[in-house]
């Protein structure tokens, strides 16, 4: 009865948006009379940062500080239409919906701020920091909060823009198969230290270390965020989590917090990242996201792990105790039968 | 039938009358309007409830209200001074410590139980301090992070 130590890996490439696309979202930016500015979106933020990407996306397309920039989500029924935060596409989809529709308001807002310094817009520029002014010329500048003024109550314009971002759905050839599931994808690869105890079936993981490429990452810390809590869900899928154990028998399944296992803050391991950014041609600012990606090379890295420690494959999730315990013991009869021969 | 409560919620005497047998967690999100306090399971398995009765940190969908009566309770309502953040919380923003932010009331609060009674614990202490307290979201790594800066920065200002 001993411990083994094992290694595995997993690779990805992962298709970023929902599968041979179709999948639209859509965004409105508009500003008030104070020169703040408002993104309607229905995509919703669970807590991935959502809300922070697309408003650094806005600001950074307007030309306006971020603090200038508010993200409304809060109603699906009243806000424009998009298809869902899932299939790792919210950054890229709703990002370039936020992106379009941001630049026809600075088209309009440059517009008024040309009518009021009477110039042409063409020769206007923002300074990121709440200021358009005449490019080569800087004395030559008006507050973005006094072009939503005047725009307003002078000018009767809106400063707003739509946007729209489809990728469109793509055909399948019936005699070929042929087809275009995505535009871009992200890549993932995931190396995962174990170490199973084949008189307990317990398997502890003691590093993850991984690499991610996923086009331009608008938030680092957001994208790391993502990418260390998705590993833990992998983990918890591959080694804990699940609806119904004995599937597919629901008797057994577990019905609360008690039963429902998922690891602690004592079962995490370090796990080391690095994030690599080779932007998307049609990402926004070259993003694509990283999304569901975070948890996926987890399970298979961790099951290549078991094989390499104690040489069973185990092919069912999650790979609990008893699993292993069993597959030990099967490969022992095995083991014994082929001796016997 | 209903029972008097009176307690020292964050400092301040409130009371209010409440239904035999509630939960505290109850009668602090509606008696006394402190919805800072979260329920998860509601059965003394998630640990977002978790609030400090007496500086201790308790399960407040698992207590029974009325036991309180007379005694201190601490939320997250009472962390801030003014403008100013408590460190467990400016260590929670600063180490990316929420996504979703259901369980960071309860975080908090096991948080400050732990540093009010060992003001620099060891990295075991803090996954001993939290252990009941489930995130979906972060994988627990920044929320270690967090409550071992705090205790850090903590210790510094008082030295
Ligand atoms: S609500 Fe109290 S422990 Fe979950
Ligand atoms: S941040 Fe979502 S549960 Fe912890």
């Amino acid at each position: 009865m001993a411990k083994h130590r094992g290694r595995g890996v997993a690779t990805i490439n992962y298709p970023i948006g929902m599968n041979l696309g179709g999948d639209p979202s859509q965004a409105l930016v508009h500003s008030n009379p104070t020169g703040k500015f408002t993104v309607s979106l229905s995509s919703i933020d669970l807590g991935q940062g959502m809300k922070s990407v697309t408003r650094q996306i806005c600001a950074e397309t307007l030309g306006v500080p971020i603090e200038d920039v508010y993200v409304d989500t809060a109603d699906s029924d009243t806000g424009p239409h998009c298809m869902g935060s899932f299939a790792s596409r919210g950054t890229h989809r709703v990002g370039n919906a936020v992106m379009a529709a941001a630049r026809e308001a600075r088209g309009v807002m440059m517009e008024a701020a040309a009518e009021e310094l009477e110039v042409d817009p063409g020769d206007l520029e923002t300074d990121g920091r709440g200021a358009i002014h005449v490019k080569g010329a800087p004395h030559r500048s008006i507050s973005v909060r006094d072009v939503a003024i005047a725009a307003q109550f002078r000018q009767g314009k809106t400063i707003s823009g739509r946007g729209i971002f489809l990728v469109p759905l793509s055909d399948v050839d019936p005699e070929t198969g042929e087809m275009s599931p995505a535009t871009c994808y992200a890549h993932a690869c995931q190396i995962v230290d174990v170490e199973v105890d084949d008189e307990t079936g317990d398997v502890t993981v003691l590093k993850m270390t991984s690499a991610y490429e996923l086009g331009r990452a608008i938030n680092p810390k957001l994208v790391e965020q993502q990418l260390v809590g998705g590993s833990w869900m992998g983990m918890s899928h591959a080694l804990y989590e699940t609806p119904e154990p004995y599937y597919p028998d629901t008797r057994e399944g577990p019905r609360d917090f008690n039963e429902y296992l998922m690891p602690g803050p004592g079962d995490i391991c370090p796990h080391d990242i690095i994030v690599l950014e080779r932007p998307a041609a049609d990402g926004p600012f070259g993003a694509k996201g990283p999304g569901e990606m975070c948890a996926n090379p987890s399970l298979p890295a961790i099951a290549n792990a078991i094989f390499n420690a104690v040489g069973v494959r185990i092919d069912e999730l999650p790979i609990t105790p008893e699993r292993v315990l069993r597959a030990l013991r099967e490969r022992g009869r095995s083991v014994a039968a082929s001796r016997a021969w | 039938m209903k029972t008097p409560i009176q307690l020292r919620l964050n400092g301040e005497e409130v009371a209010a009358f409440a239904d035999d047998g509630a939960n505290l967690l109850d009668v602090l999100r509606e008696s006394f309007g402190d919805l800072t306090v979260k329920g998860g399971c509601w059965q003394g398995t998630c640990g977002t409830c978790t609030v400090l009765v007496g500086g201790n940190p308790r399960l407040s969908c698992v207590t029974l209200a009325e036991s309180c009566s007379g005694n201190s309770v601490e939320t997250v309502a009472g962390l801030r001074r003014g403008a100013d953040l408590h460190p467990l919380q400016s260590a929670f923003m600063e180490h990316f410590a929420a996504q979703c932010g259901y369980c960071t009331p309860g975080m908090l609060m096991a948080a400050k139980a732990l540093l009010d009674r060992n003001p620099n614990p060891t990295r075991e202490d803090v996954v001993d301090a939290i252990c009941g307290n489930i995130c979906r979201c972060t994988g627990y790594e920044p929320i270690i992070a967090a409550i071992l800066d705090a205790a850090r920065k903590g210790a510094r200002r008082s030295a």
